[in-house]
């Protein structure tokens, strides 16, 4: 305790803080002149060092926060570095892009400084995820990790840093807030030095990320309906539903969080549902379950992340020791209704809807309570119903027919996979996608008069930055050589080898 | 009408006139003499305000004392903070402020450095420096570089230039030596009759013009001083605290010296302050007589908390990174700047942003100097080399105001050079 009472005027790191943006600012100065071959080097390495890490930081992340299962932390570990980084590979978002046609040279421009905020559910692979997105756009990165999560995110961070300076990122490219707090915070989105704010976590987080008087990219929370129509293939539907829920214990932001079942088909979906592990609450211990994992109507903190079996235990409830996934039936989506609320742990709600038009409006009612613009899921056969579905519900992305967990964060569809789910303007955010590379960089065009008259000049060979004739001959911008075939061929075996993880995964 | 409140001028003439009536004529006329007519007023980050309004680009600051910007903020916060609760202190008594700053400091210079001894100003610590080696050699013999300065306090002025010690009947030759930089001959010959107490260095020579010491001239000094049984003293006041890129610009030689002179920049310019660093071997007379050297106001408490905020800052890896950037980025743009006039912009001395520009003219750095000012950046010639200026810029720059710093100094280097060529045909047509 000290002995003298000090007032201060700024939160305490916010001027060593600052110093961290600043330092970025230098990094990001520098980065914006590398060239593609430099980044894909980088890349390369910092791709390989954090799969690497995938299983060690899955482990600690579950031992600092107590929450999610290791093996599925592996999972969105490697998804989120060697798996992004397949995706991305063969992009670029470095080099100038010529158009002939239009007579436009567009040069790639990156933001500079990313203030990037990771949630506490998912701390590594949203770590690894923004991280390797500012790499691949020549970002310098700053990350405050939620303070629930800081011991082992600061780790991953610096392990990033030194991988990718070895591979010759700038110095200072890729920083971390050990201490993070809600003032500092504060402090470092407002700060003139940050281009953009990435902003995951609680809704409170991303308004203030808009309200910071920066750029900002941040995502709202999600309440996903999931819809088992009358034309599902019902066994197939149970089992996505079931492997999803139960998914690093159901706290992404993309795990179900109430089925909507059309009565036709609700007791064989029940059947089904128990058959993978679903246990569905007896009617008269909904009230209990409600007690005591709502009480006074919000979803009990202690409990995000936890199984089935320690939620089971906090409801006071006898269940299979085999159950994944509670399952609570209720009758009306309104919002005094905590079930139909989101929920970041293994436990479903169940809505049974005598029709289609019904079901539509459960799901819609759903997203008025919360989650708007974020995801929703539907396991139909009918094209006509999973059109109607997407037209009327307020989200910017339904998976068909597959776990949303994964569906929606791009690794069972070909959404682009994420960490970062733009809400768009029903969820009050800047993006509407899943975050893509994309997005942290603006394209610089550069215009040649229309007329037909006029002759568009001939960039190839050119390298942005550089006035002087080189002495030896450049690669030409864009075309780049093809990568080897045995590169590919590695490359498409880790693919497989991700893909057989997954299915085992979903499977068990 | 120009009222500060605590004291207020009719207008910048009159200022000007009692600058020369109450304080000091001579200093007051050079200025106005040499073109540059600044009276500093409002002071932040790296920028200063003439009187007049003017915003000046502080790349001078006043040798590295404002290393860290003008009032940043985290020392302004620091020394409030302090108030609170210290005041000066009592120089008689065991202190809890500078036993602490002593701690910090021992822990950032090369490992045989063990305790601290304060002044107030550098001049003073040269001093203590100086008495220190006396006591511990029981020699009196100083041996300096020419056109060494060190400060203009008692012994330290009889180290440096004549045009220091002559003014007041300051020069002793019989005890301060002077040999030339960069020649470890002439320093062997002034050691072999070990009678010399130390060797006072400037890890670079600030006042000369920042010339760069040659490849193994420090440690050929450090290995001559070991062999004829002298002490090494490093002065560290303008290269050290990150400005060469690491904390003290000795240890890039990989040179422990025995003793270590630290000034300017640890004050903050916010609350004078000076350090002398000191081995075990040079730490015998605060063990004899620990009354040695007295000073009411040298390590003040508040200096040393100042100056512990100061140490922490500099030790910063993010401004040890944006030192390194900031340096590479001045190479290149000074580079460039020089591609153009190679002819008149003859030489870049450079190690981190402690930089010199020399000029193809015995006073070119004095024109250029004043070109800069009409440009709006204040850096000040070399007064023991005139060709050079020093160019001193912060640690804490944005590559923005490096890019300003270069465009602003690329069109004052430009017309100096257009004045410089114009004095040239004067020349050859008288």
């Amino acid at each position: 305790m000290s002995m003298i009472e000090l007032e201060r005027r700024d939160p305490p790191g916010a001027a060593r803080a600052a110093m961290m943006l600043q330092r970025a600012h230098w990094a990001a100065e520098t980065f914006a002149r590398y060239d593609r071959t430099r980044v894909v080097r980088i890349l390369d390495a910092v791709a390989e060092a954090a799969e690497a890490h995938a299983e060690r930081y899955a482990e600690e992340a579950v031992a600092e926060t107590g929450m999610g299962v290791v093996e599925h932390k592996v999972l969105k570990n490697r998804m989120l570095s060697r798996g992004l980084w397949d995706h991305y590979r063969d992009h670029d978002f470095v080099s100038p892009r010529i158009d002939h046609d239009a007579k436009i040279l567009e040069l790639p421009r990156p933001a500079g400084v990313i203030f990037a905020l990771t949630p506490v559910t998912n701390p590594v692979a949203t770590v690894y995820f923004k991280v390797m997105l500012a790499l691949m756009t020549r970002n310098a990165i700053v990350v405050s990790p939620h303070p629930g999560a800081k011991h082992v995110c600061a780790d991953a961070v610096r392990m990033l840093s030194d991988a990718a300076v070895r591979a010759g990122a700038p110095d200072g490219c890729i920083q971390i807030v050990e201490e993070p707090s809600i003032p500092l915070i504060e402090a470092l989105m407002t700060d003139p030095t940050t281009d953009v704010v990435v902003a995951t976590g609680g809704g409170a987080v991303v308004r203030a990320a808009y309200r910071s008087g920066n750029p900002a990219l941040g995502v709202g929370p999600g309440n996903v309906p999931s819809f088992v129509d009358a034309t599902a293939d019902i066994a197939a539907a149970a089992r996505h539903i079931i492997d999803s829920k139960s998914f690093d214990h159901s706290i992404l932001c993309t795990n179900e969080s109430v089925v909507i079942v059309e009565e036709e088909v609700a007791d064989q979906l029940e059947r089904e549902l128990r058959k993978h592990g679903g246990h569905i609450v007896d009617a008269s211990e909904v009230e209990q379950v409600r007690e005591h994992l709502f009480p006074n109507g919000h979803m009990r903190l202690d409990l995000i992340g936890k199984s089935a079996l320690e939620l089971a235990e906090a409801a006071q409830l006898k269940v299979p020791a085999n159950t994944r996934v509670l399952i609570a039936p209720f009758s009306l989506v309104v919002p005094e209704e905590p079930l139909a609320h989101e929920k970041l742990f293994p436990l479903l709600g169940l809505v049974r809807v005598p029709n289609t038009r019904a079901g539509i409006s459960a799901a819609q009612a759903m997203l008025r309570i919360t989650g708007a613009g974020h995801s929703a899921s539907i396991h139909s056969r009918s094209a006509r119903t999973i059109m109607a579905y997407g037209a009327a519900v307020k989200v910017l992305r339904v998976s068909v027919n597959v776990g949303n967990s994964l569906g929606s964060a791009g690794a069972l569809t070909n959404l682009s996979p994420t960490m970062t789910i733009g809400t768009g303007f029903y969820g009050r955010s800047s993006v509407g996608e899943n975050l893509e590379p994309r997005h942290l960089i603006n394209l610089m065009r550069v215009a040649y008069n229309a007329d037909a008259s006029v002759p568009f000049d001939d960039f190839t060979g050119l390298e942005p930055w550089v006035l002087e004739a080189a002495a030896t001959p450049i690669a030409a911008p864009v075309e780049h050589a093809p990568a080897a075939p045995e590169t590919d061929l590695l490359r498409e075996e880790i693919r497989k080898v991700i893909l057989e993880e997954l299915k085992e995964l979903t499977r068990q | 009408m120009y009222d500060y409140g605590f004291f207020s001028y009719d207008s910048k003439a009159d200022m000007l006139e009692r600058s020369r009536a109450f304080w000091n004529p001579d200093k007051t006329d050079f200025w106005q003499d040499a073109g540059i007519d600044l009276v500093i007023d409002r002071r932040e980050g790296y920028y200063l305000w003439d009187m007049a309004g003017r915003r000046l680009i502080d790349v001078h600051l006043n040798g590295g004392t404002y290393n860290l910007g003008h009032r940043n903020p985290e020392l302004i916060a620091t020394l409030e903070q302090a108030m609170q609760h210290f005041d000066m202190g009592n120089h008689h008594f065991p202190s809890l402020a500078r036993t602490a700053l002593a701690e910090a400091l021992v822990k950032t210079c090369a490992p045989n450095m063990r305790r601290v001894i304060y002044g107030a100003a550098g001049g003073e610590a040269i001093d203590i420096a100086i008495k220190t080696a006396r006591h511990t050699k029981q020699r009196r013999k100083i041996v300096s570089l020419i056109k060494a300065y060190h400060g203009h306090t008692g012994l330290a002025v009889g180290t440096g230039d004549d045009r220091f010690s002559k003014l007041f009947l300051a020069d002793h030759p019989e005890e301060f030596i002077n040999v030339p930089f960069n020649d470890l001959n002439a320093m062997e010959d002034a050691l072999k009759g070990r009678d010399v107490a130390g060797v006072l260095i400037e890890s670079i020579p600030a006042t000369y013009g920042f010339p760069l010491p040659e490849p193994g001239y420090l440690q050929g000094v450090k290995r001559l001083c070991e062999q004829y049984d002298t002490l090494y003293i490093a002065d560290e006041v303008q290269t050290g605290l990150m400005r060469t890129g690491e904390m003290w610009c000795i240890s890039k030689s990989g040179v422990e010296p025995d003793i270590m002179v630290i000034g300017k920049g640890i004050s903050g310019g916010m609350y004078p302050l000076s350090c002398v660093v000191v081995s075990e071997e040079c730490s015998a007379w605060l063990k004899e007589d620990g009354f040695g050297h007295i000073t009411t106001v040298g390590g003040s408490e508040l200096g040393c908390i100042v100056g512990m905020k100061v140490l922490e800052i500099c030790g910063r890896p993010e401004v040890r990174s944006m030192v390194h950037y900031m340096a590479e980025r001045f190479q290149q743009g000074l580079r460039q700047i020089q591609e153009i006039y190679p002819d008149w912009f003859v030489g870049i001395r450079q190690d981190g942003v402690v930089i010199g520009l020399e000029f193809n003219h015995p006073t070119g750095a004095k024109i250029v100097m004043k070109h800069l000012y009409a440009h709006g950046i204040w850096a000040i010639f070399s007064t023991l080399d005139p060709r050079v200026l020093q160019y001193k810029p912060g640690i804490l720059l944005s590559p923005e105001l490096v890019d300003e710093i270069l465009d602003r100094t690329e069109i004052a280097i430009g017309k100096a050079y257009a004045e410089w060529k114009s004095m040239s045909r004067q020349a050859v047509t008288a």
